[in-house]
């Protein structure tokens, strides 16, 4: 936490690229981190609490392993994008804007990708599928929970 | 690299670069690598072809060149073979050997590759015989496909940064912004407003500290011009910023680029550092006495922070919640310092209105509005794409021309331009102009320039719920007209959806939007009406459809829809069944299939499986609905059978 306030100034202009360094480095703000960075900022723990809930990039709630996010843009809406969505909450369990239980998934909606020529768009971590249908969701979800027993053979 | 310290040097490296492209004999594969084409696998088709290239040993006779987006997004990946101009589409991996062998050393054409004219059927090699081209005018966009946007080198090869020599050589500020001014450009955000009056009167602010602002905060869902401009061609748009700063007298500026933009992200940093290495931004720009450096700012996932004053706020580290106007940023902007903000596109614009002259660039167009706009045509269109065509163009040409019109047998019902803020254009408004005056008048507005295409199987009443949605996710709270009545709104927009509407829903909407239009201080809440307003306008119908006879023709509004088998189409496949993630339909192979509508959810995973040649799996509303509800309950549902 230190090594990520050291390069910046204490000033309140810094907030924003702090705030994105905070949520990238533990993939959540943490409240400790909310107390340092007041402290270096120069700005009430309140205060950071309103800006960081005001925007969507920053969580106050750990993250799932990986990150399913599901584009909600125009484009995507009259191509199915809905049915995708409810497809992810039905196997998932969760609502969108929530983590399964074992910390696998974080499933979220975002406003528009730009990528509306391939929509419906599914991101998860980096990788973007292009033309979401209900019927690929679930080979979707198998390739990330593959991956995770990968990891553990 | 060593810094370019004068207007010479300058001259010196472009043409020397333009040498170096001209004598280039090679074989060059550009193939398009924005956001879109690498979801569609672009960079693994690079992969292949640099493999075979190092394999078959051609280095020298053939060249891959990772560009950003074309705009052609149907087709995706795809590749111009250059010099034959020979556009490839669709292009996979392991086509990567014939294209090398077959096309860039013997010249043959692979026909499964060429792209299929959707209407006529007719196979085109070349990218300029294709019919989403012809009527463009590509001045903004064309540049992609030419250039590596990480290579600073192919910018100066198409003449690039050759506007800001001659500005720093030969022209005062004063003779930049006239120049502006003369050429009648309008700002390509949204508003519309005149670009050079704004630089104007940024120019006259008194203030030791001015600021100018990329606005790359592209919001709009349906838009993504900004960021294709950002990913194929960072420099244009740095360029016309350090024009612009040299106008105004600024001596720092930021692009605000929003987080869900990686890509551009990363290729407009890499361009800022070439940029400063060669001494085009920094001190003494070209041994100048001009001074400037340009900050990325990375958003935080605010659709507010695209309105001006939201913006500045969340680069000074606050909420992206907007203020009052006047005063304008020109005269405070950021941190109270004189301001000048303008949107990518308008940025893109300018070194162009420089290189070729005002006069050009206002033969461009219509009397109130000048030069291209880029649109994104997407949603039920055949020719998906970013499409920059001059002002003027008919919403006809746009989606029949240049679109290739509407796929399958389905009927066009409306063309939403403006996003959030805009409005459902119907058939009969196709005729017209688009220019920021007859957009508006036809309800909706230029905005950033998202246009998405509908067809009959678009619900209206949907789409205005979803847009309104957004608008309330997105409403930053500080104005109460804004905040609570776009929930107001979407309550009853859902209510209309779920078949709850009531006798006086139409006219409390329109009292609702009344009040928020008058009451809110920024665009986001103005504006926020215009999505039910205008598909009240135009498709009041299906709004009383909804209302008073639970009926959604176009079949998309869950609680008014049912699926049904038909009996004399089904042919017992399983198909359906197995697909059915509640395991609500019922039968055996070869034998006819039944819905319990007791356990169905309407995911519609039935209705997307069933074999095209079969379409045993309809959708019906209202009183067919219930009809058959009524006869599936009454019965025993393995024999569900109904006659309709």
């Amino acid at each position: 936490m230190q090594k990520i306030l050291a390069e910046f100034e204490n000033s309140q202009k810094e907030l924003i690229h702090v705030l994105h360094c905070v949520q990238a480095k533990f993939g959540y703000i943490p409240p400790e981190a909310i107390s340092e960075i007041s402290r270096h900022l120069k700005i009430t723990e309140s205060e950071i609490y309103g800006i960081l809930t005001f925007y969507a990039a920053f969580s106050l709630e750990p993250r799932g392993k990986h990150r399913v996010t599901v584009c909600m843009g125009t484009a995507c809406h009259v191509r199915g994008g809905p049915k995708v969505l409810e497809e992810f909450e039905r196997r998932l369990g969760i609502e969108a804007g929530h983590t399964t239980r074992d910390k696998q998934f974080t499933l979220e909606t975002v406003a528009c990708l730009g990528c509306c020529a391939i929509g419906p768009v599914v991101v998860v971590d980096d990788d973007y599928h292009a033309e979401a249908t209900i019927r690929k969701v679930e080979p979707i979800l198998e390739k990330y929970k593959k991956e995770k027993k990968n990891d553990q053979d | 690299m060593t810094k370019i310290k004068s207007f010479e040097e300058l001259k010196e490296t472009i043409n020397q670069q333009i040498k170096l492209r001209n004598e280039n004999d090679k074989t060059v594969l550009t193939v398009s690598a924005g956001t879109c084409g690498r979801a569609r696998g672009s960079l693994k088709v690079i992969e292949s072809l640099n493999k075979i290239i190092k394999e078959k040993k051609l280095e020298g006779k053939i060249q891959v060149k990772n560009t950003g987006c074309h705009g052609f997004c149907e087709a995706e990946p795809n590749i111009i073979i250059h010099p034959q101009n020979i556009f490839y589409q669709h292009v996979q991996p392991e086509d990567a050997e014939s294209i090398i062998t077959e096309t860039a050393l013997n010249n043959k054409i692979i026909d499964k590759l060429l792209y299929s004219d959707p209407v006529t059927g007719q196979t085109m090699p070349k990218e300029s015989d294709i019919s989403f081209y012809a009527k463009q005018e590509r001045i903004v966009m064309g540049d992609n496909a030419l250039i590596d946007p990480t290579d600073i080198n192919d910018y100066f090869a198409i003449r690039g940064y050759n506007s800001l020599g001659t500005v720093l050589k030969s022209m005062n500020p004063e003779d930049v912004i006239e120049t502006i001014i003369a050429s009648g450009i309008r700002g390509r955000g949204g508003a519309g407003f005149p670009t050079g009056l704004k630089w104007k009167f940024a120019r006259n602010a008194k203030g030791d500290i001015k600021y100018i602002i990329c606005n790359a905060d592209e919001g709009d869902p349906g838009a993504y011009m900004d960021r294709s401009l950002m990913e194929g061609n960072p420099h244009r748009v740095l360029e016309g910023m350090i024009i612009g700063a040299y106008a105004i007298g600024a001596t720092e500026g930021y692009i605000y680029v929003r987080m869900e933009y990686p890509l551009a992200l990363k290729n407009i940093t890499i361009a800022l550092e070439q940029a400063r290495k060669l001494g085009l931004l920094g001190d003494a720009i070209l041994g100048s006495e001009f001074n400037f450096d340009i900050h990325v700012f990375k958003g935080a996932g605010s659709f507010v922070s695209g309105e001006e004053t939201s913006l500045m706020a969340s680069i000074e580290g606050r909420r992206a919640q907007p203020r009052q106007r006047p005063p304008f940023p020109a005269q405070s902007g950021l941190w109270g310092k004189p301001t000048n903000i303008n949107n990518v596109e308008t940025w893109g614009n300018i070194p162009i209105i420089i290189e070729k002259g005002s006069d050009w660039f206002a033969g461009i167009g219509t009397e109130s509005s000048k030069g291209t706009k880029i649109f994104s045509l997407v949603g039920k269109i055949n020719n998906t794409g970013l499409v920059e065509v001059p002002m003027g163009i008919t919403l006809r040409e746009i989606i029949y021309d240049i679109g290739g019109g509407i796929p399958g047998d389905k009927e066009f019902k409306a063309v939403q331009t403006g996003g959030p803020s805009g409005g459902c254009i119907p058939e009969e408004k196709l005729d017209l102009p688009v220019d920021y005056e007859s957009l508006s008048e036809a309800g909706s507005i230029m905005g950033s320039g998202g246009m998405i295409v509908m067809d009959e199987d678009t619900c209206m009443v949907d789409v205005a719920r979803y847009f309104l949605q957004f608008t309330k996710e997105e409403s930053c709270g500080k104005c109460v007209p804004c905040r609570i009545g776009t929930r107001q709104m979407v309550e009853i927009l859902n209510r209309i959806t779920r078949g709850e509407g009531k006798e006086n829903d139409i006219k409390k909407l329109e009292e609702l939007a009344k009040t928020i239009k008058s009451g809110s201080l920024c665009g986001l809440g103005q504006t926020s009406p215009n999505p039910v307003l205008t598909t009240l306008r135009y498709f009041r119908k299906e709004y009383e459809d909804h209302i008073y006879n639970k009926s959604c023709k176009a079949l998309v509004c869950k609680d008014l829809i049912c699926y049904y088998i038909e009996p004399d189409k089904c042919v017992g496949c399983l198909l359906c069944k197995k697909s059915c993630p509640v395991d609500a339909i019922i039968g055996k192979r070869k034998e006819v299939h039944v819905i319990d509508h007791k356990l169905c959810i309407k995911c519609g995973a039935c209705f997307d499986v069933c074999p095209p040649k079969v379409r045993a799996v309809s959708k019906y509303t209202g009183e067919k609905k219930e009809k058959i509800l009524k006869k599936t309950s009454a019965g025993s549902v393995d024999t569900g059978r109904v006659d309709k």
